[in-house]
């Protein structure tokens, strides 16, 4: 009984990522037939990107500033207080901007996605869209995928921009810091390495937070506890699987540029 | 409703090639390994309107569906104009669904459209011209007496205009078949008699082909012992014992296609279930 359960579980799993794959496969597909959707991008980059500003501003400037508040505290202790900017680029950039950005994203717009195309497939707007001879994947999902790589591309660059700048904001007014040794540490340390695996990492986690969205919305069933479903798992799995792809990123690029 | 015959009225409209519009050849669909539809084989002629019955969850819907191809069947081989939508691949559907218009249980309008855009999709996913669309939208809402509903939401709309818009949907490409899957569900008795009305109209004034599923006796009766004119602009019986010689029937019964044919078959069978449905 248990080995039927374990081999149910293991084939629905199977059929998941099989599911997943033939969805993100065939939604990427379209990039490149016609009609392109570009209006629809436009929408899906203002609502993604324009939409989540407000909370990735926020985020990243109480970051940088938690992380200089943290570090300066433990780098006293070693008379290198003078490296506060170092750490909170290093930091930011490297780390914290593109993992918080995305999974701040992931919060507000993996759950938006798959709420509204689960919405749209219990009222049956899915299939009267394929029986107006319209490709959904390529309608909805397609502008959804790009819309959200390009813009989380350009949110984490002004996270980390912010992040830095919140980082200097209470070195310099609450620990009494030097403005421009901060900015000048924080500056010289980064290396092409540094800046690469920060701007490569939201490309990933764009694709993850547009694609799993978008599947747990195209397989909702079941009315509207259906919908409800598929939101947190579009939130649990999207989260997951940035933190775990972020590990892999990390691990990949150390492993080629050694830092 | 014994003794109904069909009467003199014109014959359906033959198809240039003289090929039936839908041909189903014992098709099977399964769910979860709970069986649907069992060797469901069937036909539509050209101007021809089938009325499904069956109880609820019977499989109608279903039986739409892979109609115009958004389910494929297990086994079996479905053939729409001649083509075999079975064997087909989905890029090539979306094409020949254009012919197909479809009125979805609750309408399935895009909510965050208008009217227009709603009723004009079809029309604007083929970028003609504005103006274009606008005449051909308040044309197909004119005919659903809906025209002043242009700029409005589908929120905005009671249960039956929607219903009413989607239909308009539906004709404004001017499809060969359409595929009505259960327009009077949920409807009150006068507002479904309007429903009805309507697609009387779009079988007698266009002769289009159609498949109307639905489990209102009443409704499906009133279809086939009513016709549309055009001089009073309204449906007209008609006369006693008599039926539209291009309405039939169709019943499912446990996933099973348990009748195919004519009005006065129906009221005269002898099929336990039959009676008991129809009485």
């Amino acid at each position: 009984m248990a080995l039927e359960t374990i081999d149910a579980a293991a084939k629905r799993g199977v059929l998941a990522v099989q599911e997943y794959a033939t969805l993100s496969g065939r939604a990427l597909g379209n990039l490149f037939r016609r009609p392109f959707y570009r209006s629809d991008i436009f929408l899906q980059a203002d609502i993604i990107g324009v939409g989540s500003l407000p909370i990735v501003i926020l985020t990243g400037f109480f970051l940088g500033g938690v992380l200089a508040l943290q570090s300066a505290s433990t780098l006293t202790q070693f008379g290198a207080t003078a490296f506060t900017g170092q750490l909170v680029s290093f930091s930011m950039i490297k780390e914290i901007g593109p993992v918080v950005t995305a999974l701040m994203v992931s919060g507000r717009n993996a759950s938006g996605m798959a709420s509204e195309l689960g919405s749209m497939i219990v009222t049956e707007q899915i299939d009267a869209m394929r029986a107006l001879g319209t490709d959904p994947l390529k309608k909805l999902v397609m502008p959804r995928i790009v819309a959200t790589v390009v813009m989380l591309f350009f949110l984490v660059i002004l996270s980390d921009a912010v992040g830095i700048f919140g980082g200097g904001f209470v070195s310099v007014i609450m620990l009494g810091q030097d403005g421009s040794q901060y900015f000048h540490t924080a500056y010289q340390s980064l290396a092409f390495p540094d800046i690469l695996q920060g701007l490569v990492k939201p490309v990933f986690f764009g694709l993850i937070i547009a694609t799993i969205g978008c599947y747990f919305g195209m397989k909702t069933r079941g009315g509207t506890q259906g919908v409800g479903r598929s939101t947190t798992q579009a939130v649990v799995w999207s989260s997951i699987l940035i933190i775990t792809c972020d590990f892999l990123i990390s691990r990949t690029l150390i492993g080629i540029f050694g830092r | 409703m014994t003794g109904v015959a069909t009467n003199g009225a014109t014959p359906p409209r033959p198809s240039p090639s003289g090929e039936p519009v839908v041909v189903f050849e014992d098709v099977s669909i399964a769910f979860d390994q709970k069986p649907v539809l069992e060797s469901v084989s069937f036909q539509v002629r050209h101007g021809e309107t089938r009325i499904l019955l069956g109880p609820a969850g019977v499989g109608k819907s279903v039986l739409l569906k892979l109609t115009n191809g958004l389910l494929r069947p297990d086994s079996g081989r479905i053939f729409v104009f001649g083509k075999e939508i079975s064997a087909m691949r989905e890029e090539d559907l979306f094409e020949l669904r254009g012919a197909i218009g479809t009125v979805f249980q609750e309408g399935a309008l895009f909510d965050s459209l208008t009217v227009r855009d709603n009723v004009g999709y079809r029309l604007l996913e083929e970028h003609i011209s504005e103006d274009e669309i606008t005449s051909r939208v308040t044309e197909a809402l004119r005919f659903v007496e809906l025209e002043h509903t242009l700029y409005q939401f589908p929120s905005q709309l009671s249960g039956g205009m929607r219903r009413r818009v989607a239909i308009a949907r539906a004709i404004v490409t001017h499809p060969q078949l359409i595929l009505y899957d259960s327009p009077t569900g949920g409807l009150d008795p006068i507002t479904s008699t309007t429903i009805i009305e309507l697609v009387m109209k779009q079988r007698d004034v266009s002769h289009t082909s159609s498949i109307v599923v639905t489990h209102r006796l009443q409704d499906a009766f009133m279809l086939a012992t009513h016709h549309f004119s055009t001089e009073e602009n309204h449906m007209v019986p008609l006369g006693e014992h008599q039926a539209d010689p291009n309405t039939s029937f169709m019943m499912l019964h446990q996933g099973r296609l348990v009748f195919d044919g004519t009005t006065a078959e129906l009221v005269n069978s002898s099929d336990p279930f039959i009676r008991s449905y129809i009485e």
